[in-house]
Formats: C-alpha cells, sequence, structure tokens
C-alpha cells in the first residue's frame, strides 16, 4: 500500500475535501461564493463530493453585477436547481440605480461597488460567518501568502501582515462575532490542476471558455466582448474573432484570448504551452502595479 | 485523457537559506525553466530590473507582497506552484529573516522534503543548522542540501566537499536523516534544472533531477489506521456516515475497527468516495465510511486499529514552538486543536528551552515569540495521540489563545504522561481563574429535550468553550450520572423524578460555590423540572428542541427503534409523555442550527447572565 497510487490530483481533491467539511463544522452559517466560472464549478463538484449522500449544507452566494455573460446566468441556475442547493443572488442596486457601470466609472471604481461592497452587503445581510471561495495561490502574487482559513476584521479587510500563522492542517476557526473568516479549500491548485480535474470528472462548465466565433471589440492585445451595450470608439466595429475565455468575470473586464481550443483536452493542450498567466487578459488588474492585493486588503476576494 | 498528466504525484518542500544566501534566484529558475512563470510576470520583472539597470532578476518573480517590495524583504510563508511531467511541486518558501522560527515551522509543517540554500563563500553557518534543526524537528527526514554561488569560489570541488564535510558533522545529531549534497550556481543556472559543464567532478543529478525522482517514503500509509471523525453524514434515517480525512494507515470494507473514546468494537460496512464504493482507501484520502453497528459517533471521535490503538491521555509532553507576542502563561487557558478535536488546556509546567545558538536545552520560566520549548498539558477531554516522531498527524496540534483567537502556537507531542492514560477520572486540575477572580454566584445550565435532541453534544460544546474562557464549569450528563450516583433508579416516574432531584441537588452544590453547571438530561417531567428551579438560585433552562421524527430519525444510541420494537418500555416521545418547558430562557432548534450556533447562543447567554451577576455584586 502506497500513497504513490494517489495522483496529485487525488491528494488535491482530499485535501479540499478535508477544508469543506472543517468549514462546515467550523461555522454557523457559512456559505460558498459561486461565482459561475471553472474555479467554482470545481469547488461546487467537491463540496458535493464532501456531503454525499446529504445535500451540500451550505448555501451558494452569488454576486451578480449585472454585468455578467447571460450564458453565466442561465448555467448557474441550471446547475444550482440540478443539484437542490440553496442559491443567493445579491446585487448592489442602489449602486446600479446610481448609474454606477465600468464605462462611467472605470473598472476600479466599479469593482469596488458591484463587487466588493456586494459582498461584504451580502456577507452581512445574511449574517455570513464563513465565506468560502475559489480563489487560489498561483493566481497572483499575493495570493501566494494567502492562508487557507484567513480571517478578516469587522469590515471585511485583509491584514497580510496580521495573518494567523497556519500549520500541518489544523485549521484555526475561531473568529469574534464581528470578524468573519474566508475559507480557500482550492488554495493548492493551479489553472492546469482545475482543467485536468474538470476533465478527468466530467464537470459541466460555462461554453464560454470554448473557442468559438464571437462577436469582440478589437483594442490593440485586447478582445473584449461586445455585449451591454458597450460605448464604441470611433470608427470601432465589433469584429468575428475565434476566441475563448480564460477566465470569466463581467463582460467588460474579462478580455478573451485567441483560441481554437474548443475541448477540454484542447485547452489542456493549450495551458501546458501557455507562457501567459490566466489575469492578464482581466482589465481590472492591470491598472496599477499590485493592485489585487490593493483590492483584497479592501475586501475583494 | 491528456498527456498522462493524471499519474503524476505530489511533492510539497521547502526552501531555508540564510538572507542573499540566494534562495529567491533559486526559485526563480526552477520556476522560470520548468515553465512555470508566465510572460506577463516576466514582462513585469523586466520592467522592475530595467528601472534598477540591471539584468534579468530571477529573484524578483518570488519576490511577493508589496509591503515586502518596499522594505525590500520576504517576511511571510509563500507557497509557489510547478510542475514537470512526472511531478507536482508544492514549494513553501520560508525565508530567512526575522521571525524566521515562526515561518520555518509553519513552511515545514506540511513539506515532505527541505532544500537547505549555502553559500560556498560562508559555508556551514549557525543559520543553516538551525534550519536544518527545525526541519528535523517538524519530522523532515529528506534534506537536499544546496551549495549555491559555486560561481564565486572557481567551482571547486574542495570548497564543496569542506561544506558537505561540516554539515554531515551535524546532520549526524538529526536521527533518521538522509542528505543530498548539490554544488550550484542558482545565477548560472548550473545543476539546478540541468547538469553543467562547469563542475566536471560532479556526477550527481540536478536538484530537479533529485526532487522528481526522490522517493518519499510516505510515513503516513505505513502507520496504523487512524480516521478521526470530522461530520456525522445523516441523509435519512436509513443511513449514518462519518465524513473525514484518513490520517494514517488504509482502510476496506470489512476491516475491524475500535471507536475512541468509547472502545466499542466494530467493523466497516462499506468506504465510499461520493458515488464510489471503494475496496480501499489509503492516507490522506476524504472518504465517508459506514459501519455494521449503530454506534453513536460526533465530531473528535476517532475510529482506529483495534490491535495497536493510539494512547488515550489527559496529559501529554510536548515541544511547542511560541508564535505570539505575548508570552507563554502557564495555567492560563488555551484552546487545543489536535485532530478533529477542539480542547480547552493549559500549560502545567515547562521544563527547558531550546537555546538556538546552541541547540541545547536552557532553563526558562516561559516562552517568548519564536522559542521553542519541552512543555507539560493537560487538556478537559482525553486527546487520542501518539508521539509525533511515530505519527506526525496523530502528534501535532495548535494552540489558540481564546482571548484574541489567534494561534498563539504549535505543539509536537512526545509523549504521553503515563499516570493519566486512560484515566476515567479526567484532568486533576481545574481551568478557570484562580479564586481571586472567581464569581460569588454559579450559574446551573440545563438542557431539556428529547433523547436525540442534542443536549450532550451542545453541552459539550459549551463546556470546551467556557472552559477556553477561564470559566470554571462542570458538566453533568444524564447517561454518566445514572452509571454513577443514580445507578439504583429505573425508569418508573417514581425513579425519573428522584434521578432529576439528585442531579439537581449536586448541581445546586456546585453552583452555590461558584461553579458553571451543564446538566443534560431528557427531564421530561415539568413538575420536577421546577422542583429544581426553585432550588437552585442562578438557573438558565434550555430547551434543546427538535421533532420527535427528527430525533427518531437520528437515533444515536439506538434506543428509539429498541422502544418500538417492545424491547423498552417507557420510552419518552414513544410511550411516555415528554412535558416541553412553557417558557424556558433559551430554545436550541437542533432541527434548524448547527451544533455551533447553538452552542454560541448559548455561551452567549451563560457570559451575559454571568457579567449581571458581576455587576450585581459590587453594586452591594
Ligand atoms: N554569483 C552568484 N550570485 C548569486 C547566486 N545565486 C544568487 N546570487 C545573487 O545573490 C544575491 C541574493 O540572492 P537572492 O536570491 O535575492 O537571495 P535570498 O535572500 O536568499 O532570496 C542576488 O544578488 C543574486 O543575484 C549564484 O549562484 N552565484
Amino acid at each position: 500500500m502506497n500513497s504513490c497510487r494517489l495522483s496529485h490530483l487525488d491528494t488535491l481533491e482530499a485535501e479540499s475535501i478535508y477544508i469543506l467539511r472543517e468549514a462546515a463544522a467550523e461555522f454557523s452559517r457559512p456559505a460558498m461564493l459561486y461565482s459561475v466560472g471553472k474555479d467554482s464549478s470545481v469547488m461546487l463538484r467537491l463540496a458535493e463530493k464532501a456531503f454525499y449522500p446529504a445535500r451540500v449544507p451550505f448555501p451558494m452566494l452569488h454576486i451578480d453585477t449585472t454585468y455578467k455573460f447571460r450564458e453565466m446566468i442561465e448555467f448557474r441556475d441550471r446547475i444550482c436547481r440540478g443539484l437542490g442547493v440553496r442559491l443567493i443572488v445579491h446585487t448592489n442596486h442602489e449602486a446600479i440605480a446610481h448609474g454606477a457601470n465600468p464605462f462611467r466609472l472605470g473598472t476600479g471604481a466599479c469593482c469596488g461597488l458591484l463587487k466588493t461592497r456586494a459582498l461584504l452587503d451580502a456577507l452581512n445581510t445574511h449574517r455570513i460567518d464563513a465565506a468560502i471561495g475559489g480563489a487560489r495561490r498561483d493566481e497572483e502574487k499575493s495570493r501566494a501568502k494567502e492562508r487557507i482559513f484567513s480571517s478578516r476584521d469587522a469590515f471585511g479587510q485583509w491584514d497580510p501582515k496580521n495573518q494567523r500563522p497556519e500549520l500541518w492542517n489544523l485549521y484555526n476557526g475561531r473568529i469574534s462575532s464581528e470578524q468573519s473568516m474566508r475559507v480557500f479549500p482550492l488554495s493548492n491548485w493551479t489553472e492546469l490542476d482545475v482543467w485536468q480535474y474538470i476533465e478527468r470528472d466530467g464537470i459541466p462548465v460555462v461554453p464560454l471558455y470554448f473557442a468559438q466565433e464571437r462577436e469582440m471589440l478589437v483594442r490593440g492585445e485586447q478582445l473584449i466582448p461586445f455585449e451591454h451595450s458597450m460605448a464604441l470608439l470611433p470608427g470601432e466595429t465589433p469584429q468575428k474573432v475565434m476566441c475563448r475565455m480564460r477566465s470569466l468575470g463581467c463582460t467588460y473586464c474579462t478580455g478573451a484570448i485567441r483560441s481554437h481550443a474548443d475541448t477540454i483536452a484542447e485547452i489542456i493542450k493549450e495551458l501546458q504551452g501557455f507562457r501567459r498567466s490566466e489575469r492578464e487578459n482581466r482589465i481590472i488588474d492591470h491598472d496599477q502595479e499590485g493592485s489585487m492585493e490593493l483590492k483584497k486588503r479592501e475586501g475583494y476576494f | 485523457m491528456s498527456a498522462g498528466a493524471h499519474t503524476t504525484s505530489l511533492l510539497r518542500f521547502l526552501t531555508a537559506g540564510s538572507v542573499d544566501d540566494g534562495k529567491s534566484t533559486l526559485i526563480g529558475r526552477l520556476l522560470y525553466e520548468s515553465g512555470g512563470v508566465y510572460e506577463d510576470q516576466l514582462a513585469s520583472v523586466r520592467q522592475f530590473t530595467a528601472a534598477k539597470n540591471e539584468g534579468l532578476d530571477l529573484s524578483l518573480i518570488t519576490d511577493g507582497l508589496r509591503a515586502e517590495r518596499e522594505q525590500a524583504i520576504t517576511i511571510d510563508v509563500a507557497y509557489r506552484y510547478f510542475s514537470t511531467t512526472s511531478r507536482k511541486f508544492i514549494i513553501a518558501d520560508a525565508p530567512g529573516h526575522e521571525q524566521y522560527t515562526r515561518n520555518m515551522v509553519t513552511a515545514a509543517s506540511t513539506a515532505d522534503v527541505g532544500v537547505i540554500l549555502i553559500d560556498a563563500r560562508k559555508g556551514v553557518l549557525e543559520q543553516t543548522r538551525r534550519h536544518a534543526y527545525i526541519a528535523w524537528l517538524l519530522g523532515i527526514r529528506c534534506m537536499l542540501v544546496a551549495v549555491n554561488k559555486m560561481d564565486l569560489v572557481n567551482f571547486e570541488c574542495r570548497t564543496f566537499l569542506a561544506i558537505c564535510e561540516s554539515f554531515k558533522q551535524f546532520a549526524g545529531l538529526l536521527e533518521g536523516t538522509q542528505t543530498h549534497f548539490i554544488p550550484m550556481s542558482a545565477l548560472l543556472g548550473d545543476h539546478v534544472v540541468h547538469r553543467s559543464a562547469s563542475m566536471p567532478w560532479y556526477g550527481g543529478p540536478s536538484l530537479l533531477e533529485l526532487l522528481e525522482t526522490i522517493s518519499i517514503e510516505d510515513q503516513r500509509t505505513r502507520r496504523c489506521f487512524r480516521f478521526p471523525v470530522q461530520n456525522v453524514i445523516r441523509p435519512n434515517q436509513d443511513f449514518r456516515g462519518y465524513a473525514g480525512a484518513i490520517l494514517s494507515g488504509s482502510v476496506k470494507p470489512g476491516q475491524e475497527v475500535v471507536a475512541l473514546p468509547s472502545m466499542q468494537r466494530t467493523r466497516i460496512a462499506r468506504v465510499f468516495l461520493h458515488r464510489k464504493d471503494l475496496a480501499e482507501a489509503v492516507a490522506p484520502q476524504s472518504v465517508l465510511l459506514s459501519l455494521s453497528d449503530d454506534l453513536d459517533l460526533c465530531r473528535g471521535d476517532m475510529l482506529a486499529d483495534p490491535h495497536d490503538t493510539p494512547a488515550v491521555s489527559h496529559r501529554v509532553l510536548a515541544n511547542l514552538i511560541w508564535m505570539s507576542q505575548s508570552p507563554l502563561r502557564i495555567g492560563a487557558p488555551y484552546v487545543i486543536k489536535h485532530t478533529t478535536q477542539t480542547l480547552c488546556g493549559s500549560v502545567l509546567r515547562i521544563f527547558h528551552k531550546l537555546d538556538i545558538h546552541s541547540l541545547q536545552p536552557v532553563e526558562t520560566t516561559t516562552l517568548r515569540l519564536n522559542e521553542i520549548g519541552k512543555v507539560e498539558i493537560e487538556v478537559h477531554k482525553p486527546m487520542f495521540c501518539e508521539p509525533y516522531t511515530a505519527n506526525r498527524a496523530m502528534g501535532n496540534f495548535i494552540v489558540v489563545d481564546p482571548a484574541d483567537n489567534s494561534t498563539v502556537a504549535g505543539g509536537m507531542i512526545l509523549d504521553v504522561c503515563p499516570s493519566f492514560a486512560e484515566s476515567a477520572l479526567g484532568p486533576v486540575s481545574t481551568y478557570g481563574g484562580t479564586p481571586a477572580d472567581q464569581r460569588l454566584k454559579g450559574l446551573t445550565v440545563w438542557f431539556t429535550g428529547l433523547s436525540g435532541a442534542g443536549k450532550t453534544t451542545i453541552g459539550n460544546a459549551v463546556h470546551t468553550e467556557l472552559l477556553a474562557r477561564g470559566i470554571r464549569a462542570e458538566m453533568l450528563d444524564g447517561d454518566t450520572m445514572r452509571k454513577h450516583l443514580n445507578s439504583d433508579l429505573g425508569f418508573s416516574r417514581k425513579d425519573r423524578d428522584e434521578n432529576i432531584r439528585r442531579i439537581g441537588f449536586v448541581a445546586h452544590l456546585l453552583t452555590r460555590n461558584g461553579i458553571v453547571v451543564l446538566v443534560s438530561a431528557i427531564s421530561p417531567y415539568r413538575a420536577v423540572r421546577d422542583e429544581v428551579r426553585n432550588m437552585i438560585h442562578n438557573f438558565l433552562e434550555v430547551h434543546v428542541n427538535a421533532p420527535l421524527d427528527v430525533c427518531e430519525g437520528r437515533d444515536p444510541k439506538g434506543l428509539y427503534k429498541r422502544a418500538r420494537a417492545g424491547e423498552i418500555s417507557g420510552f419518552t416521545g414513544i410511550d411516555d409523555p415528554y412535558e416541553a418547558p412553557l417558557a424556558p430562557d433559551l430554545r436550541c432548534d437542533t432541527d434548524q442550527e448547527s451544533i455551533k450556533a447553538s452552542a454560541d447562543k448559548v455561551v452567549a447567554t451563560i457570559v451575559r447572565s454571568l457579567s449581571e451577576d458581576k455587576q450585581g455584586g459590587t453594586a452591594q
């Protein structure tokens, strides 16, 4: 007998299931942040496995900025219904009524209101003491030091200098009533692991990840999906481009990449040859060097 | 299947070195040459180095947070990922700076292999010995010593061999350690990923080749079966499964196991992973187990190999690594997390601490940030444990300060104190305040409700939490009381009333001595509950409530089944009435809220009630 029989995916799966079970046991009102992307899809499958044959004991929380792709919303509703999990959708209606949108405010401020603010409000409204998120440490430099159980202060803020040490697989879930916790079961997964697992387990993902001819605005290197009545630059017209999304967010902030990968196997092959990080196409991270860390400190996931 | 990538295994290693030994450069190169660095990340490194007018500085790839960049130092453990065709690697990068003990320990706790960097010009330093020692203390038995900056010593074999020799001398003290040495230039890339012609006298593998091929005999699978229950999975009346991660060993259907702490023996019925029935599962898999007998296990209990059970003890000797700014307080209550148990405990005494320079024990009265010392610890409920060197997962624990919930220490069990092994009496000392800050008034919290409603589970959780807060508390469990004080009583109305009266009387005595008494008893009849309530000056009634069909569905002790079958008569809820409290001080609807939520609620009420008393006391 030897755990050499366990592949890296088996080992990652075991760890993530363990983390999800800890979260369910250690908190009064945990919820899973379900963003509809590939990481959320993997996380949801792991949650299903962790508690099967019982149902997933916590609800899914989706922060809807109203600037998401239509396909994402359809997919979300179909999957949650199929599994019988409770879905909470939260939108910062007030900000939207006051005209918050990425075109007017710029991506940074828009994200602040429609994602960060909305998330913190949702956690308060539903008295959620632990939000389980799909962030991975390999996504971005500032995440390399993130804990698996990461405590936040009363304002949802992260203090990178004051993190609890995290030893072995013993996670300290104790928080005071004004604090909350973020739990990251996919911490040790990479983008490649995620796709390999999706392939191995046959996990459904939003079709936006697969290459297809799509209406796009081509701005220099960037491909911006033409949706939500986006304002055109002078002389600009949308073009049909063979492309796919590498990570999903709001339509305006999700850059696409030119690709012909239209199956999971093709995506994995593409990734193995890749030399670009997945967030590169995300417009938000580029505003400022170290911007993700700033966002995180303010409570962004 | 694509590229056969699914069959690669996972290896976790830590990197340690003093400042400027070239650790960041080494990791940068490993990631860069194995394709783990993306173009855009490189571009940002290029930009940064261009600004400083230097060549491409690979160390910047691994440079993380803004705060560090400003101070140009690494201050916390960072995790990096890369993979080759045969393995996926997780690097725990422990910075060699201030706080290094805390960081080293954190990084080493999950690592299988340690990569120790040495600057060829400086040789084995005090810091090198320290790093190796801590890695060894944390259970790492495979060390790869990278002698870096060989280019600065003219790639001389002599220098390399001298360093190997001096490291080996010291490493002789690190029992059971397997060591490999690699001469290297991280800057030039010699022997990091590829072999190099620069040192023809070295015929060995590059660091990456070693990492790819080294066999870390997985200790976990060779040890005896240990499975701490994480959650109880109970989707309906017909199924009860125990969810958890296998800490060590393996498990198969039909295998005999013993449940701790009850010591009941049973067999594994099935091993599940999601929809699949497994013929066998091994550590560290997370599975769901069902048993052939109906045992009532809960989170924190353990299933183990009956031929080789772990120690069951209230007292252990352990090495503690202190990680908090505020020093260890002997006798103060701390929360201890061990396997899936949360316990309250305190440090009874401290034997010595490690002098980090000489690595020799020296006398001390406390432990401060980054200090390591040997202590004796007592906990309020028995731990199921083994020495850390025998079984890492069974021998580690963390210490949390209940005052601010910070993790203040990591612990590694050295030994179980023999006189207390398997003692049924519980710990000798009581945690909680010294008499000076002891409250004048105690409190009785009476949990009433149907069998299976969750009284004892909530009561236990509340007990741990109270002790952790320094509040003296005692648990009077109906089942335990019937075994001891009330063993002469049956289940007639008269006997039931007498049972409650006696429990009430003990609760009264304890309460008037300033103790918080947690009573968990069905106590079905209103009249005698009220009688007890009138006897005790400070009393909270908690109705632990779940509908009969839910309790019957849970049937933790199989009693409902027997009652329905007519094997037991006069069973509350079936053929004997339960008179629910009319105006309980608190109600826990356990079919609607989690144990944690119920326990939190009760603790909050108790704390409020005690602080009111206190205020009342000072006003007099
Ligand atoms: N000549 C030479 N310089 C090196 C080598 N490895 C690292 N350095 C340099 O040593 C300095 C410190 O390296 P760095 O990786 O930042 O060290 P860290 O503090 O251990 O992370 C940098 O200037 C590196 O370029 C090496 O093998 N040879």
